[in-house]
């Protein structure tokens, strides 16, 4: 099965489908699991009182657990694929791992747990780390790709052991900071585009009201997170010969730093298409939901995210994970994947049960469809 | 050289994290397949009252969910966090069963599990149904592709090192999958997670009974808890025992520690039922022990020798000595890749670089190691016997218990007096906590029993770390410890008050017939 893909496709290649397919995974994430993360940002925002607020989880709460494996997905993925990258970012970024970690861990227990006891401060207070664990995560998200820009602090010995010289406060610089309000903006407006496509009208309305305010908001963010990395930024490059095919060793090759990261990269070009597909999608999202297009606007926020996520990752293109210590050390799509029979094996079993989860994911999706109404919510318990 | 407090730290951290998951997993992976079989047969035969069961166990298969899956995603992100070398130096083999698993497996259980409690009304009654079983598929599936990861821990097949990308690398996937140690492992640990969904059913039924209420409920999942749990804890027993001989063909360590087998003896080997290991003077005091039963479980035979500690500690100086000659061609080779003499010297002794690298925590360089460096790091291969020695003990015993245990239930159910004897609904109900205690003995068998190495004789654990301070690991740790203390608190008190509450006070189904709360239980049951 695997030996079959990996004696069709070239090590390059499949180095190159793989750093794809880490993109497809992400945005498969933030579209899947960021409408339930932004959706649970805004339960206490958008609901006034109880029931509006169980409408609210309700509209996400049969599938958010789907929708989380995406990230599970992601990390095995990460650590089969780029165990380099698995290792060195999940080890470096310690603490604001940890932090997304503790996120992740309350939102399942906060939805099962929220409507078992009927006290006001309970509900509140599991309310209260939902919007944590949905702010959180979208938050260290943009940060971790902001930092990835202005390069880590990493270095390896000569057995490949990494060494991070920093911590969480390091990574709290201005410019990771304004992408950490990008990624944050974007996942509230997708998550208030969930709620005004899947919540009761009441509800819905202020929804699309807090999608308008957003939407330009993010779209003013990014541009401005942009327009700092064209300007105010420096980039990497890979200096000398490109060795596509060789081992993933990131000591072998000589980089610097130099330029700019959209004009090193070879698809500058498409890093520019995927961040005007991001702006005009996020500026047409309040559009079409104001005139009553839930559906579509849905769509175009889900664009958003992919273009978003696709500017980012092809202007950083080859590189993976810069070292700001020694920029010969940084991680690239040449030299931090797994073995060619390893990718090989894994694009298999990718090809064969990533069609099926989608399949079944819009099954379910499709058996839960229609609005949650208030009084379907007022008029029963929940099913939890 | 590697900060010890850091390799300890970091150890403690994953070994509480790790049994705090397995309290969870094994609940999951049991009470799931109950469930399916409850609605089974509301879909055969059409009664409400099995329905009602279904609901009223879900609602604390839930519970229990939500803390597995929440507890297992700190799993998968602490190889990376506290474990990077480890991930980078076998991410090639390792990371692809996990991967599989989110896709193959998690997917499946956390897509579905959102339609078992919110798809009642949306789905007909055999749609329903097939949901729940898909969800039983996907962690069980789940199970066997994490086992399968950590079959390869413990017997590392169809890999080799690398030296250019300085890690190991797949040779032969098959060779991973087909892994015998994950068939027996998978078939062991999912069956022990069975026992424990059957005793969480028989007990709770039990307390029900003893207390006169929800009887009907109670007798008929009593009933299917007994049959589940017999089957299962027979199981557990058999394949713990075919566990057992797969362990003897390639951890001969860990077994001779659980046996606290300090010196090989003539075949067959007897079984040390009782004792006290001395670690300091390699011996067991008080020993009790019938003879041949440790050579038919260890070799299937009667005639194979099972070696005993302080030969498999001589053995290991020889796999140092060799381990430190690839280590050596190791340096060379990465100096000149095409050294053809270093390759060669490489190729010959690569099987026990694992054995050098042992010698990392005590000199920075192997090949300047001495003699008494040596010995140190060979008897550093032995694991914590008298640890070893009571858990598995423990753990056995729990196991023929429960076999007696649901044997006696069956015999009862199949009698029709479960309702009659309340010292066995009061035994039943007090047996709860027994499958938890068993499956955290086993855990412990199986990993603390791999100590020192992370990869069976390839990666020691204390190489394996990450480069992170003592005072960050110190800090997580803590956190972990005061994190998991409230959820566990949390989780507890509302298993409890559900199931205080019961399926009569719960009025899950109530809504759709309309009826009044009191009418319906007292119509529902009874």
């Amino acid at each position: 099965m695997g030996a079959a893909l990996h004696a069709f496709f070239d090590y390059p290649t499949l180095r190159a489908i793989w750093w794809l397919l880490m993109g497809v995974v992400l945005i498969g994430f933030a579209i899947t699991d960021g409408f339930d993360l932004g959706a649970g940002a805004l339960v206490r925002v958008l609901g006034r009182d109880d029931d509006e607020r169980r409408t609210i989880i309700e509209t996400f709460e049969p599938v958010w657990e789907g929708n989380q494996v995406w990230f599970i997905l992601g990390g095995g993925a990460v650590f089969a694929a780029w165990p380099l990258l698995y290792a060195a970012s999940f080890s470096g970024f310690y603490f604001a791992i940890l932090l997304v970690l503790l996120a992740l861990i309350v939102r399942p227990v906060a939805l099962n747990f929220r409507n078992k006891h009927d006290d006001p401060r309970w509900k509140a207070a599991w309310d209260g780390l939902l919007a944590f664990s949905g702010v959180v995560p979208s938050l260290i998200f943009g940060v971790a790709i902001g930092n990835l820009f202005l390069g880590v602090p990493l270095r390896y010995d000569d057995t490949l052991r990494m060494t991070y010289e920093g911590g969480l406060v390091g990574l709290l610089r201005p410019f990771p900071l304004l992408v950490g309000l990008v990624s944050l903006a974007m996942l509230v407006v997708h998550g208030a585009t969930w709620i005004a496509l899947k919540a009761d009208e009441v509800i819905a309305a202020r929804a699309r009201a807090l999608a308008a305010k957003l939407a330009p908001l993010y779209a003013l963010l990014y541009i401005g997170a942009g327009l700092w990395l064209l300007y105010g930024i420096t980039g990497f490059r890979i200096d000398g010969r490109v060795v596509t095919d060789g081992p993933s060793n990131p000591l072998l090759k000589q980089a610097s730093t130099g330029g700019t990261w959209l004009a090193n990269s070879v698809l500058g070009t498409w890093a520019c298409v995927a961040a005007a597909v991001a702006i005009v999608a996020a500026l047409a999202t309040p559009l079409l939901a104001r005139r009553g297009a839930a559906l579509a606007a849905f769509v175009t926020s889900s664009l958003m995210i992919a273009g978003t996520v696709l500017s980012a990752g092809f202007a950083l293109f080859p590189f993976l994970m810069p070292s700001s210590l020694d920029p010969r050390m940084s991680l690239t799509v040449w030299d931090a994947s797994s073995s060619q029979f390893t990718l090989g094996l894994m694009l298999a079993m990718t090809l064969l049960f990533l069609p099926i989860v989608i399949a079944y994911t819009s099954w379910v999706f499709h058996v839960m469809r229609g609005r949650v109404s208030l009084e379907h919510v007022r008029r029963t318990p929940s099913s939890y | 050289m590697i900060d010890s407090t850091v390799v300890d730290l970091s150890r403690l951290q994953f070994a509480i994290t790790a049994l705090y998951h397995f309290l969870f997993v094994p609940l999951t992976l049991g009470l799931v397949w109950l469930l399916a079989i409850m609605e089974t047969v509301y879909v055969m035969t059409g009664r409400e009252i099995w329905k009602r069961m279904t609901q009223f166990w879900g609602v604390l298969f839930g519970i229990n969910f939500a803390m597995g899956v929440a507890t297992g995603i700190t799993m998968e992100f602490q190889f990376g966090t506290n474990w990077a070398y480890y991930a980078h130096y076998v991410g090639d083999i390792f990371g692809t069963p996990l991967a599989i698993e989110g896709l193959m497996a998690f997917f499946l259980e956390s897509t579905f599990v959102g339609l078992f409690f919110f798809g009642w009304d949306r789905l007909s009654k055999v749609g329903h149904l097939v949901v729940t079983w898909l969800v039983a598929l996907g962690s069980n599936l789940s199970a066997l592709w994490i086992l399968i990861a950590n079959a390869w821990m413990q017997y590392p097949v169809g890999a080799r090192f690398n030296f250019r990308t300085m890690r190991m690398e797949v040779e032969s996937f098959t060779d991973v999958l087909f892994n015998p140690v994950a068939q027996a492992k998978f078939v062991h640990t999912v069956s022990a997670g069975y026992v424990v969904g059957a005793m969480f059913v028989l007990s709770i039924s039990a307390w029900y009974l003893l207390r006169g209420r929800n009887v009907a409920l109670a007798k008929r999942s009593l009933t299917v808890a007994a049959s589940f749990g017999l089957a299962s804890a027979l199981s557990v027993v058999v394949l713990g025992d075919e566990s057992g001989y797969t362990v003897s063909e390639n951890q001969k360590m860990k077994l001779a520690a659980i046996e606290a087998m300090w010196h090989t003896e003539e075949p067959p080997a007897a079984f040390t039922i009782f004792g006290f290991p001395d670690v300091a003077e390699r011996t067991t005091h008080l020993a009790v022990r019938i003879p041949y039963v440790m050579g038919l479980i260890g070799t299937h035979s009667i005639d194979r020798a099972m070696p005993g500690i302080e030969e498999l500690v001589h053995e290991a100086e020889h796999r140092i000595d060799r381990g430190i000659a690839a280590y050596a061609a190791l340096q060379k080779l990465r100096a000149n890749p095409d050294d053809h003499d270093a390759a060669l010297s490489f190729e010959a002794n690569s099987d026990d670089l694992g054995y050098g690298l042992l010698l990392l925590r005590r000199v920075d360089d192997p090949t300047k190691a001495t003699r008494e460096d040596i010995a140190a790091a060979a008897a550093s291969t032995i694991p914590n016997v008298p640890v070893l020695f009571w858990s598995f003990r423990l753990m056995v015993a729990c196991g023929f218990y429960f076999i007696a245990l649901f044997g006696a239930a069956f015999w009862l159910a199949s009698r029709r007096q479960l309702g009659d004897h309340r010292w066995f609904l009061r035994l039943a109900l007090y047996s709860l906590p027994l499958p938890w205690v068993a499956s955290e003995l086993g855990w412990i068998v199986a990993e603390y029993g791999r100590q020192p190495w992370a990869i069976e004789g390839i990666l020691p654990t204390a190489l394996g770390v990450s480069s992170v301070s003592r005072v960050q690991i110190a800090t997580s740790l803590a956190g972990f410890v005061f994190f998991y203390t409230v959820l566990a608190i949390v989780d507890v008190a509302l298993l409890r008050k559900y199931i205080k509450r019961g399926p009569d006070g719960l009025g899950l189904w109530r809504q759709k017939t309309g009826a009044l709360p009191g009418a319906a239980a007292a119509a529902g049951d009874d």
